[in-house]
């Protein structure tokens, strides 16, 4: 039996658990046992990635193009939006195509990702009732799954660019604390979407229907000088800050300071919101699967 | 050092059916003024109680108990998989639980990812992986099969898998439910020897049973279980009879 010596099998060490509902200190308790969480969660970051690839692995199982099959139907859609859209607006297809491509990738990663999010917890329901594994996991799991997916529809995004000869130059790196923002807020929408929704099991279409209508009411399609003084309302929408300061730079403009400001509050006000929510719910998490 | 101690822990299971689980239903329930009603009878399972437990390097528990006695849940909790309402449970040391036979397999994947997924959650590098899977390779018999989806093995294919996977990895703390018992008898005297080692190894089991052979054998204090709360503790002889016989020892 020498599979069973010792020295050849994998010997586990550390790792202590200690759990308790005392009633004084359970507030910070709370908040330090969250925070372990994450910081557990992203030491086993090797586990999160792997699984969020062989999601896409088994979603595109036995299908000759792979994930291809995303960029392809993305430089369809662009092609077709565009040539609809370009006609009825009246744009110029040389500097609409390329907004275009950028704002619908960035939109379907956006809006992948939020509805993704939702089953954040529910889709690892078997995982989470038979090991105790920190919850970041999970999110770091859809999160990385919404990366790759956006990174195979980014080839539209420089064809069209190439299309048209467009190149934001220097200006475009701008774009990269947009980025950073678009991460943290993910990892939150995860979060904060996936613990509400282990509990409610109605809010996915829920959801769903918000994205529908924030897609219509974020200049996604259309371009937010198109609607002049009747914009007014647009700082309203966190969506459209989220989208201008990523967006602008890698058309070659620097965002505005109140884009900026903007975008930053916004995400500070929803990293904290879930921040909040998860370290409340966490410990129940596992009775709600 | 491995260490077990649980202080007065308490666990409570919701019961969420029908509209509990639906947002809008909750939404108009506090809108018409029904949700404090709602919240005081809301109702739960009393699945532990009170229950106070210390456990050192060397100590063999068995625990016994009818269905629904709260074995598998205090597993369950002292795995960390459910946090409990109150008291509080410190584990120290490594941690493995043979809870439930597929221990969140993906069936879709291959025998092999799943290996891959299980070292990685167990913080293992890459030749570490590759040591378990080999071992598990070995063990399990499933020739090429480690290569397929684990969704198109045989429920024997499938227990020999899990628990290969399960023994490879040897902690300090292992729980245990009674399911490793389970698959082809030509498998059990290898997967028995096998779980030997794993048990020999440990600094502290933790096994949960119907089966009173097994417990004798192996454990060395029995907690009987009822109704959530320990009815007897003690050297598992004892404890074992009076259980058997039915009721508690006279004083």
């Amino acid at each position: 039996m020498d599979a069973l010596s010792p020295s050849t099998l994998p010997r586990l060490h550390g790792s202590a658990i200690d759990i308790g509902a005392d009633s004084e200190a359970t507030h910070r308790e709370r908040h330090a046992l969250a925070w372990a969480d994450v910081a557990a969660g992203a030491r086993l970051w090797r586990l999160g990635v792997t699984l969020a690839w062989l999601d896409i692995k088994l979603k595109y199982r036995g299908s000759m193009l792979g994930p291809f099959w995303l960029t392809i139907s993305t430089g369809v859609m662009v092609a077709a939006m565009g040539g609809l859209y370009g006609t009825l607006f009246h744009m110029d297809l040389k500097t609409y195509l390329p907004f275009l491509a950028l704002s619908l990738v960035m939109w379907n990663a956006m809006s992948g990702l939020v509805t993704d999010a939702c089953t954040t917890f529910t889709q690892s329901e078997g995982t989470i009732r038979s090991v105790r594994m920190p919850f970041f996991v999970h999110g770091l799991r859809v999160v990385v799954r919404s990366v790759i997916s956006f990174l195979h529809n980014v080839p539209v995004i420089l064809a069209v660019f190439a299309i048209f000869s467009i190149w934001p130059g220097a200006t475009g790196l701008l774009c990269l604390p947009g980025l950073v923002l678009w991460t943290l807020d993910a990892f939150a929408a995860c979060m904060l979407l996936g613990c509400f929704c282990a509990r409610f099991r109605d809010i996915p279409p829920i959801v769903g229907s918000v994205m529908q209508i924030a897609f219509f009411v974020t200049p996604v399609v259309w371009r937010p000088d198109q609607l002049g003084a009747k914009g007014w309302w647009l700082p309203f929408n966190p969506f459209d800050a989220l989208m201008e300061v990523a967006r602008a730079p890698l058309l070659g403009i620097v965002p505005g300071p109140d884009a900026w400001a903007l975008a930053v509050l916004y995400s500070a006000a929803f990293c904290a919101i879930s921040w909040l929510l998860f370290a409340r719910v966490r410990g129940r998490l596992a009775y709600w699967m | 050092m491995a260490r077990i101690r649980i202080e007065n822990v308490s666990v409570d299971f919701p019961l969420f059916h029908g509209s509990a689980r639906s947002l809008k239903k909750t939404v108009m329930a506090a809108a018409s003024g029904r949700l404090g009603e709602d919240k005081r009878q809301r109702r739960v399972v009393k699945a532990l109680r009170d229950l106070n437990i210390e456990l050192g390097s060397g100590d063999r528990l068995g625990l016994i108990g009818t269905n629904g006695a709260g074995k598998t849940t205090l597993l369950r909790t002292i795995a960390g998989i459910y946090e409990p309402v109150m008291g509080r449970i410190r584990v120290e040391g490594s941690l493995n639980a043979l809870l439930d036979p597929q221990m969140g397999m993906n069936m879709d994947l291959t025998g092999r990812e799943n290996i891959m997924l299980r070292g990685l959650y167990n913080g293992l590098c890459k030749a570490q992986i590759e040591t378990l899977e080999d071992d598990v390779q070995e063990f399990a018999e499933l020739g090429e099969f480690l290569d397929l989806p684990v969704r198109f093995y045989s429920s024997g294919m499938l227990i020999r898998l899990a628990f290969s996977l399960a023994t490879a990895i040897r902690p300090q703390v292992l729980l245990m439910d009674e399911w490793f018992m389970a698959g082809d008898v030509n498998f059990l005297a290898k997967a028995r020897e096998r779980l030997e080692s794993v048990v020999r190894g440990a600094e502290i089991l933790v096994l949960s049973s119907h089966q009173t052979g097994a417990v004798l054998e192996w454990c060395t204090r029995v907690i009987w279980m009822d109704h959530g709360r320990v009815r007897m503790d003690g050297p598992a002889p004892e404890v074992m009879a009076c259980y058997l016989a039915g009721k508690l020892p006279p004083h």
